[in-house]
């Protein structure tokens, strides 16, 4: 679904500051019923992220780590049951997930008196089972399920979509009989950049010639399509060609500026392909 | 009469010479080669006041004797005198030479040679060699015009080793050659038209901001006049003012007409007349010349022919610039003043005063002259391309001064092929990543590899910039991409990617630039309406583009612009200077050389087309021909730019500076022998292909690199180029050699002498015609100068109307339906580029060779069969015919070749789907796949092991990567890959079921808004769908199905915990939560449920789940 800049800045202003909650996601479906809701969230995501990202380093200082820590020793004093790490997190504005993270980190460095690896760290959160205290692992458990922006389970989900709209896209290219090279195979020739997929053959999409595909389940709002231009299309573009993104949900209609250049932008399978005729047939 | 003409010459001779020097008096003496660059001085001297259209066309004339050629053949002898006297005679055979296409020179210079002999006899007597030789002392030692001192002494004494191929020749060279200065110079406000500016002028010492200052045009070559005075010239050279105010004020105390052409004869390099866009405000009126006015015809008849003959025989540096020339006058906007000066004229012949005599001062003279030049070279003229020939054809001028020319150019208009269009100017594109030569493996290391990779993402960027903003006004190069480049080209240094980025340079510089005109559309010619078709309704710049012609007057540049990088060639000269990287130059120098030796030695032409099959031949090979001279054209161009880079100076050095440079320089190699490849192209008859891109290498020279031996020698073959004749050399072959050389002498770097000291020899040429008039404008796009020059006499004729403006034929709008399919073509023709764009080359190739060897097969069938049997019914038909009547054969013949080209088009079209033997082809399809299959095999069975081997480990090592997630058996690999049969893919994707467990999760752990409940039933239904997305594989992957387990997992253990404590119903859910899992994991059972019911807390839950149950289920891959 595609969307004008200013119905994007409506929806954006709208996610200004809001907590990462499902509560507030269902807030965002009421107020904009007409937009899909992987769209939302794919935007609020977005936002959330930007917010944090803004916000990251001063909750990172090690006065913030230290008096976070103390509020959660206090809070589980208090009443182990209760959700104190995620309401912590909400209170200060900041990620569940990350919020656990952050106290974790702190947890181990008391015990183990040393910094511990960032690979432990992920497999905890990954599965607080790994924790040793128990109070601890609830606590982030329930802050990592909560979080619908960050952790593992998010992160999961992510990887999830995009794998699932690769595997559709790839069943459209079969069925419109395009034949194409998948990313594995184009890393197992050396390339050094490589697309979703890359077309054997050539096809016109919408008038415009496109070598490859790329595939990005999420919304392409300005900031992550410079990134993903900078990272990705451009330089696609250097080794292949002009080529297609899919933003499977949606993109801010006025990023497709590129087409004459060889970027193109859609958000679905486009229908206006044509193919390289024999040259017999033409004629 | 011919004592007349005679004594009319030699007046104009004696005007010339006499104030400088008296001691010149001996006509006999002057010959022809000292003749030539007085005479192109002379007419531009006589018509620089008509002259108001277009830039002043200063013909890089030295004054004096450069050189003395001590053998020349006795054709080249011939003197003045002799010429005039000959003259009335040599006529007649002059108008029926060069028919066919024999050489441009051979019968002028027979007629020159004839007239060399007349003067012997008629003149005194006095043998040649005698009389060169005087002429010689005595013209050495007249500084002439007095132009500023030459460069240095030509130093060419030790060319008796020269010319390589038969001839010696020695030159001395005693005289100072002076650069005619025009008497008129461009005035400021037309800054492109300075034909002497030159980018080699560039200040290398200058800082490179201060270098791009100038902006991005060519002119960021800092351009400097090389007529500026400096200390050692300006003496001779304010000599020469001197003289051309005195001229000035002769004329105007001789024409005393207050209201006529005033040019201030205090500040000749001021006029106060302007030549620019903007006409003269005086001038609006287009003067009709009037045949009937023309005064003085025999002198200027006579004037005509003698120059006519220079032309034709080569002895001109650029016959181009002469044909400007010409054109020129026949253009020229007479003023009122001009005709009332008229009757003054008439009635000054009466006293004789011959000396005095202007004889181009009326627009009847010029346009007389210009049109007896334009018929003597009709044959060049008739080359021109079409519209060029059209503007001719409807000239009015021309009707009116002779008939039988515009009847000839009618005709020439008519038959004329050679319609020059715009190449679609192609975008950007980018240089495919090969893995033959990108790939890891090409690098010595990952670092290297890694920084390669960011290299190309950064020199693209830089490009995409460059093409974004480059137009803007203000934007410079140095400033914005300056320190970018540089910190790139450190990368470069640090990983010794040198040669990898060299390479991508070259290949991103043939492919962007492989449109000639390089983006920008130089001589503009109006494009064709397929054209815009094609550019289709979407292309706004370029319609803008279009609509600023509409508003912008064009201005004529003359046909000597400097050389220069237009369009995207432009980014690529920046980017060399920026990058200032003495490694990258290098690498780059090395990766031009080696591509342009693979282009000259293509083999292009085969010679096998005895039988005639050259119809089909003949087009491709004029494709290929193109193709590789326009790419051997522009690298060179880059070479020669690299080459000379670091001599490069501002202004002319000195001689002492010089004679060191020479020295210094003569005891290094050239990096490319270009000598030893022009002699072998002339060898292997070759030259049309080679010296057109060796020229474009020269073009760039430093001011010393002419006087170097080596380069000197290249001239000098290149000069003897020029004057060879050659009857076998396609008469356009020669002329583009001829216009790339002519242009190549104008190039302010090298020395004007050069032209002036050759010698003759014959030499093979190419006699294909390769050449055609596309090719030939898009090498020389400056030949598209004349014809704006005649487009702009219409466009200015009749109207009130200053500037040169461009003429548009408005067309009628297409209707939509064409213009679909037209796009639908050039779609088609697009997208068949884009096929091999990242393809390896060798695919290319090899659909190239089939194609053409296929299709020369089919032609040869067709001879065979069709033709040969169309033939014999023709045969018969004819016989018939003939006995029938009398009538004409002519038409008799064409009836019936009409009637059988009806059949035999249809025929074709059938036989194009037959002639193609279905059989040969399939079977031949079946022998290379039989091959392939063949070649596969073989190495495969020798390979096979280490192959799977060395797959394999790279799998393990990948696997090893990812932290826990053990290695998969066959089995679960089998699994995972397989749905259930007849499985419709409709199941909900797991990323649905993990994102909604996921929210039963959250209101499961807490903390739960008012009145939230897990409502079993919708839990259970959420079941049903987890198991049906279980099922089917196609979705999934890794992650997912881990997650999805763990999950579960964690909501059964959640949910067990309620189980104690609330209903039964929900035991039930948890049974068939875990159900999926445990159907393939039964003999866990008793496990789970026994830690099921003695579980307090998730944490221990989950340490005993997350341990025993996950683990083992991720193992499997799944159920």
């Amino acid at each position: 679904m595609k969307l004008t800049k200013a119905q994007y800045d409506e929806i954006a202003q709208f996610l200004g500051h809001v907590q990462p909650t499902r509560q507030s996601l269902r807030k965002l479906k009421e107020k904009f019923p007409s937009q899909s809701q992987s769209t939302l969230l794919s935007i609020f995501s977005q936002e959330y992220q930007k917010q944090i990202k803004r916000t990251h380093a001063k909750h990172h200082t090690a006065e913030a780590v230290e008096s976070y820590y103390q509020r959660y020793l206090n809070g589980v004093m208090k009443n182990a049951t209760a959700p104190v790490l995620l309401e912590l997190a909400n209170e200060v504005d900041f990620a569940p997930s990350l919020m656990a993270r952050i106290v974790l980190e702190r947890f181990l460095q008391e015990q183990e008196q040393a910094i511990p690896s960032k690979t432990l760290i992920n497999s905890m959160l990954r599965d607080p089972s790994q924790i040793p205290d128990g109070v601890l692992a609830n606590q982030i458990y329930q802050c990592t399920v909560n979080d619908c922006c960050y952790g593992p389970l998010v992160d999961c989900i992510k990887h999830a979509i995009g794998h699932e709209h690769e595997v559709l896209l790839r069943e459209m290219l079969l069925e419109k009989n395009l034949s194409f090279i998948a990313e594995d195979q184009l890393r197992a020739k050396g390339y050094d950049k490589t697309p979703d997929f890359i077309l054997e053959v050539p096809v016109a999409v919408e008038g415009h010639i496109i070598h490859w595909i790329e595939s990005k389940a999420s919304f392409g709002d300005e900031s992550s399509h410079q990134a993903y231009l900078q990272d990705q299309f451009w330089s696609y573009w250097n080794r292949f060609g002009p080529g297609l993104v899919i933003y499977w949900y949606g993109f801010i209609e006025e990023l497709d500026c590129h087409r004459e250049r060889g970027i193109l932008l859609k958000d679905c399978f486009p229908t206006d392909i044509v193919t390289l005729r024999h040259s017999m047939a033409q004629r | 009469m011919k004592q007349n003409v005679h004594a009319i010459i030699f007046m104009l001779l004696r005007r010339k010479l006499l104030p400088v020097c008296a001691a010149s008096t001996e006509q006999k003496t002057l010959f022809l080669k000292d003749f030539v660059p007085f005479l192109l001085n002379f007419l531009r001297e006589q018509t620089s006041q008509i002259l108001t259209n277009g830039p002043s066309t200063p013909a890089k004339t030295p004054n004096s004797k450069a050189h003395r050629s001590q053998r020349t053949g006795p054709e080249r002898r011939a003197s003045l005198g002799s010429f005039l006297a000959a003259a009335p005679e040599a006529l007649p055979a002059r108008r029926g030479r060069r028919k066919g296409s024999s050489s441009v020179s051979a019968s002028g210079r027979q007629v020159v040679r004839d007239l060399g002999r007349s003067l012997a006899e008629e003149e005194d007597g006095k043998n040649e060699s005698a009389s060169w030789s005087g002429g010689r002392r005595k013209r050495s030692e007249v500084p002439l015009v007095a132009a500023r001192s030459p460069p240095s002494q030509l130093n060419l004494n030790n060319l008796e080793e020269f010319p390589p191929m038969g001839t010696a020749s020695g030159w001395t060279n005693k005289s100072k050659p002076s650069r005619r200065i025009n008497p008129t110079p461009v005035s400021a406000e037309r800054p492109l038209s300075k034909p002497k500016m030159c980018f080699t002028s560039t200040p290398v010492s200058q800082s490179p901001a201060a270098r791009f200052s100038a902006g991005s045009s060519s002119e960021a070559f800092t351009t400097v006049q090389e007529g500026s005075p400096t200390s050692v010239i300006s003496s001779s050279l304010q000599e020469e003012r001197e003289m051309l105010k005195k001229e000035r004020c002769k004329l105007l105390h001789q024409t005393s007409s207050p209201a006529g052409i005033s040019p201030d004869p205090g500040t000749p390099t001021k006029p106060t007349y302007t030549r620019s866009a903007s006409l003269p405000s005086e001038s609006h009126l287009v003067t009709c010349a009037d045949p009937a006015k023309v005064s003085c015809k025999k002198q200027l008849e006579c004037l005509a022919q003698l120059y006519s003959s220079c032309i034709a025989e080569n002895l001109v540096p650029n016959i181009f610039l002469e044909v400007f020339f010409v054109l020129q006058l026949l253009t020229s906007k007479g003023t009122s003043a001009s005709e009332e000066e008229e009757s003054d004229l008439e009635v000054s012949e009466g006293c004789k005063d011959v000396s005095r005599r202007q004889h181009f001062r009326s627009v009847h003279n010029c346009v007389y002259f210009a049109v007896q030049v334009l018929d003597y070279q009709y044959e060049i003229i008739s080359h021109l391309e079409k519209g060029t020939l059209k503007f001719l054809a409807e000239n009015e001028r021309i009707a009116t001064f002779s008939p039988t020319l515009h009847e000839r150019l009618k005709q020439a208009y008519e038959s004329s092929t050679a319609k020059v269009s715009l190449l679609l100017p192609c975008s950007v594109q980018s240089v495919s990543f090969q893995p033959e030569t990108d790939n890891r493996s090409n690098f010595p290391s990952d670092r290297a590899f890694h920084i390669f990779k960011k290299q190309r993402d950064i020199f693209y960027e830089l490009l995409r910039e460059w093409e974004d903003n480059h137009e803007k006004p203000g934007w410079d190069f140095e400033r914005v991409l300056g320190s970018k480049i540089r910190a790139m080209m450190a990368h470069l240094s640090a990983t010794c990617n040198h040669s990898h980025f060299a390479r991508l340079f070259q290949k991103q510089l043939t492919q962007m630039c492989k449109d000639p005109i390089g983006g920008g559309a130089s001589w503009g010619d109006t494009p064709d309406q397929d054209v815009l078709n094609m550019l289709g309704p979407d292309n706004l710049s370029r319609l803008k583009r279009l609509q600023e012609r509409f508003v912008v007057p064009q201005s004529i540049r003359g046909p000597c612009p400097p050389p220069s990088f237009p369009g995207c060639q432009q980014f690529f000269r920046d980017f060399i200077l920026s990058a200032g990287s003495y490694q990258f130059n290098q690498h780059l120098v090395d990766s031009l050389c080696l591509k342009i030796l693979e282009l000259d030695g293509l083999t292009l032409v085969e010679h096998e087309h005895s039988d005639g099959e050259t119809d089909m031949d003949e087009q491709d090979e004029k494709k290929r021909f193109t193709v590789v001279l326009l790419s051997l054209r522009l690298l060179a161009k880059f070479l020669g730019f690299l080459v000379f880079l670091p001599y490069r100076t501002v202004e002319q050095p000195t001689r002492d500076l010089q004679d060191t440079a020479v020295a210094l320089r003569n005891q290094t190699l050239p990096v490319l022998d270009i000598l030893k490849l022009l002699r072998r192209s002339i060898r292997n008859q070759r030259s049309v292909l080679t010296i057109p891109w060796i020229v474009e290498f020269l073009s760039l020279v430093d001011h010393i690199a002419p006087f170097l031996d080596y380069y000197r020698k290249v001239f000098c073959l290149l000069l003897l180029m020029v004057l060879s004749e050659d009857k076998e050399m396609s008469f356009l072959n020669k002329l583009l050699i001829l216009a790339v050389l002519g242009w190549l002498f104008q190039v302010p770097s090298v020395p004007e002498e050069l032209f002036f000291a050759t010698d003759v020899r014959q030499e093979g040429l190419d006699s294909v015609p390769l050449v055609d008039q596309q090719l030939l404008y898009t090498c020389c796009p400056y030949l598209g100068e004349l014809r704006k020059l005649l487009a702009s006499f219409v466009a200015g004729s009749g109207v009130k109307n200053g500037g040169f403006i461009r003429k548009i034929t408005p067309t009628a709008a297409e209707s939509l339906a064409p213009k679909t399919s037209i796009t639908q073509r050039k779609l088609q023709v697009e997208l068949e580029q884009a096929f091999f764009h990242n393809q390896p080359p060798s695919l290319r190739r090899t659909v190239e060779f089939v194609a053409e060897r296929v299709g020369s097969n089919c032609v040869k069938h067709i001879k065979a069969t069709l033709v040969a049997e169309l033939v014999q019914r023709a045969e018969v038909m004819l016989q018939d015919k003939v006995k029938e009547e009398d009538a004409n054969h002519d038409k008799l013949l064409e009836e019936v070749c009409a009637h059988l080209y009806d059949e035999g088009a249809q025929a074709l079209i059938k036989a194009s789907y037959h002639l193609l033997p279905a059989k040969v082809l399939s079977s031949a399809e079946d022998i290379a796949v039989e091959l392939a299959t063949e070649k596969a095999c073989g190495w495969l069975s020798a390979n096979i092991a280490a192959l799977i081997k060395r797959e394999v480990k790279a799998t393990f090592n990948r696997m090893l990567k990812v932290p826990g997630l053990p290695l998969p058996n066959e089995d679960a690999v089998e699994l995972r890959r397989d749905c259930s049969p007849g499985c419709l893919h409709h199941a909900p994707f797991p990323s649905q079921i993990i994102n909604e467990i996921k929210d039963v999760l959250c209101i499961a752990v807490g903390p739960r808004d008012e009145g939230e409940v897990i409502d079993p039933g919708w839990l259970e239904c959420l079941l049903g769908r987890l198991s049906q997305t279980l099922r089917c594989r196609k979705f999934m992957c890794p992650t997912s199905e881990q997650q999805l387990a763990k999950c579960t997992v964690e909501l059964a253990s959640l949910l067990g915990k309620s189980v104690m404590k609330n209903c039964l119903r929900l035991k039930c859910v948890v049974n068939v939560l875990l159900n999926p899992w445990l159907q393939r994991l039964s003999y866990l059972e008793p496990v789970i449920f026994g830690s099921l019911g003695a579980t307090e807390s998730v944490g221990f839950f989950l340490v005993k789940f997350g341990w025993l149950f996950l683990f083992p289920c991720t193992f499997s891959g799944g159920y």
